[in-house]
């Protein structure tokens, strides 16, 4: 007997169990009716689960940083230049921070932007299905490896060829970070962007060709401005990742929290700093421990600002074309 | 006038076709830059890490010698966490997929589920690591456990496993559904005799992937709590716990080489086990699409 017959058999099986027996059919019907509402309430209460994640979230940060900031006024957290929160000499400005993983950030995306639309154009446009179906999944295991390898290979293998280019170059340096940061936001960048491109109809390719346009003006002049939201998308989201993440930047970017645009002195970022508070043994309930709640609810409102806009810019612009 | 048109039209293109040439090949040394960066990584553990791979290392613990150390109690906590994690994402991740897919009418509160979904995917992994250290460690007292680590990670991939088995849930032909009402049978029935079995490899899929994330996920875990140094191995759900990850960083934030080298073997580990569930997934869904077929 196959599969599906055995599963037929088990199916017709439930219902005739019910319905054959009249003695049994209204209790039956009547029990199965609250088992039903019983399943479905589960369901209910396990979807929950993810709005409770949230909530949980915010208030927790919410809760946390406010009685941070019964000690340090707003004003201070937000303008002051050094943050030294682990000193005995103690100030609070997040800039120090912010500048840090920005400098990672946008870094990362000097390295993501340019090759991963490259590679997204040729994945759409030039590349031949054999070879985009090759390239594509190895493209991806870029994305699957894991943080802490990363950080392994800036720290260990980047950052040395940097500092035999230049002896200005100091052995922890936001470069190095950047640098593999955007290696391993590439493959979001250009599967994004080619999804959108991919989206683009036939048609306006083909009205482009027949007026005579080369590969590349309808790659550059067609294709990508009509693909433009889905692209933009992309790499406000990848920003909002290259923001999130820690290890990379934890194991090479060094723990420095300096006001400063150097690419090439250790820095720091918002997320190593709550891991370096997070490896000390800082009492909890201290203005020290305190401090990572700040921290995160800066990061969670950056990253998800960021990712609110690359939705918005999606749903608004979607189906343009259709 | 007309001939000189021509000759000008005719050089204008071949210039035209030749920056087309030079963008193709941009765009290919692109592609190659970013495989080309996957290669050299890889060649780079391989030779750092791989004449230190042995069965001693895999079956030490933590030493103040790296010739001595091992990575037998991060294995065990990698073990213990993530199988623990995955299987309570699991459980929670299809029951949400089922009902948003299954029963959810297209209301207020779907969508807000569906946007929340959307957005928790996008939180940094770390503020996850906040809140298991808020609400498992503190709040509910669990301490710095393998319990904890495992809810910690459980959120984590919690999204990954609901969009994965929304998908999965999708691609089931709404005839089976339609077929199996027709019979007179009950929405649960339906969905469990007739839409799960259909979805569930797919489901197993992504389950595997998400749990092959979560597997390398180092920030959270170090927020939530885990040790660093950790010569023991976990004896059950209450008991302190290091994983393969945060065990690796250690042993790169130390200064000595003799470290770096371990770090690059337990690098190896790390990805040959990714490497071997990433497999299960393809062969789960190469097995899939043939029945689909068949």
């Amino acid at each position: 007997m196959t599969k599906e017959a055995k599963e037929s058999d088990k199916f017709m099986a439930l219902i005739l169990e019910g319905i054959l027996d009249p003695r049994n059919y209204s209790n039956k019907r009547w029990r199965a009716g609250i088992f039903e509402q019983i399943i479905k309430v589960i369901l209910l209460l396990v979807s929950a689960i993810s709005i409770i994640t949230t909530v949980a979230i915010v208030s927790v940060m919410i809760f946390e940083a406010s009685l941070f900031f019964q000690n340090v006024s707003i004003f201070e957290f937000l303008t002051e230049t050094r943050w030294t929160p682990l000193y005995s000499s103690k100030h609070f400005g997040i800039l120090p921070l912010v500048t840090g993983t920005f400098l990672v950030a946008f870094g990362a995306m000097f390295i993501a932007l340019p090759l991963g639309l490259m590679s997204a154009i040729y994945l759409s446009e030039y590349a031949p299905d054999k070879v985009r179906q090759v390239i594509k999944p190895v493209l991806e295991v870029l994305a699957g490896i894991p943080t802490v390898v990363y950080g392994y290979f800036a720290l260990l293998f980047i950052s040395p060829i940097l500092q035999s280019i230049s002896d200005s170059v100091k052995v922890f340096n936001a470069a190095s970070a950047a640098i593999v940061m955007g290696i391993m936001i590439l493959p979001m960048v250009s599967s994004l962007s080619e999804d959108a491109m991919r989206a683009v109809p036939r048609s306006l390719r083909e009205g482009a060709y027949a007026l005579g346009a080369t590969k590349l003006e309808v790659s550059l002049k067609i294709v990508t401005p009509a693909a433009i939201s889905g692209i933009v998308a992309s790499f406000i989201l990848a920003i909002s990742r290259a923001i999130g993440e820690t290890m990379i930047v934890t194991v090479a970017a060094g723990q420095n929290p300096t006001f400063t645009f150097s690419p090439f002195v250790p820095i720091q970022t918002m997320t190593s700093y709550i891991v370096q508070v997070s490896l000390g043994d800082t009492p909890t309930g201290s203005i020290e421990f305190q401090t990572i709640f700040a921290v995160g609810i800066t990061l969670f409102t950056i990253t998800l600002t960021l990712n609110m806009i690359s939705q918005y810019i999606v749903r608004r612009f979607r189906n343009v074309y259709d | 006038m007309q001939y000189l048109e021509k000759e000008k039209y005719q050089q204008r293109l071949a210039q035209r076709q030749r920056r087309g040439k030079i963008f193709e090949i941009m765009c290919i040394i692109s592609i190659t830059i970013g495989i080309g960066m996957l290669a050299l990584l890889l060649w780079y553990v391989a030779d750092q890490g791989l004449h230190k791979l042995d069965w001693q290392f895999l079956t030490s613990f933590p030493s103040r010698f790296p010739e001595r150390a091992g990575i037998f109690g991060a294995l065990l906590g990698t073990l213990y966490v993530i199988g623990t994690g995955g299987l309570i994402a699991f459980v929670l991740g299809v029951g949400t997929a089922i009902y948003l897919q299954e029963y959810a009418n297209d209301n207020r509160l779907s969508r807000i589920l569906q946007v929340n979904i959307a957005n928790l995917a996008g939180v940094p992994s770390i503020v996850y690591g906040i809140l298991g250290l808020e609400i498992f460690v503190r709040f509910a007292g669990l301490g710095r456990s393998v319990l904890a680590g495992s809810l910690t990670i459980a959120l984590l991939i919690l999204p990954i496993v609901i969009i994965a088995s929304q998908e999965a849930l999708k691609a089931v032909p709404s005839s089976i559904r339609e077929g199996g009402f027709a019979l007179g049978a009950s929405k649960w029935q339906v969905v469990s005799i007739l839409v799960i079995p259909q979805a569930f490899a797919s489901i197993l899929t992504g389950v595997i992937l998400a749990v092959s994330r979560a597997i390398g996920e180092t920030a959270p875990l170090i927020v939530m709590g885990a040790l660093t140094f950790v010569p023991f191995a976990p004896d059950g759900f209450m008991s302190p716990f290091t994983v393969l990850p945060i065990q690796i960083f250690n042993w790169v934030s130390r200064p000595q080489h003799g470290f770096h080298e371990i770090a690059a073997a337990g690098i190896v580990v790390l990805l040959i086990t990714l490497i071997l569930l990433n497999s299960v997934a393809i062969y789960l869904r190469h097995k899939f699409s043939k029945n689909l077929e068949g």
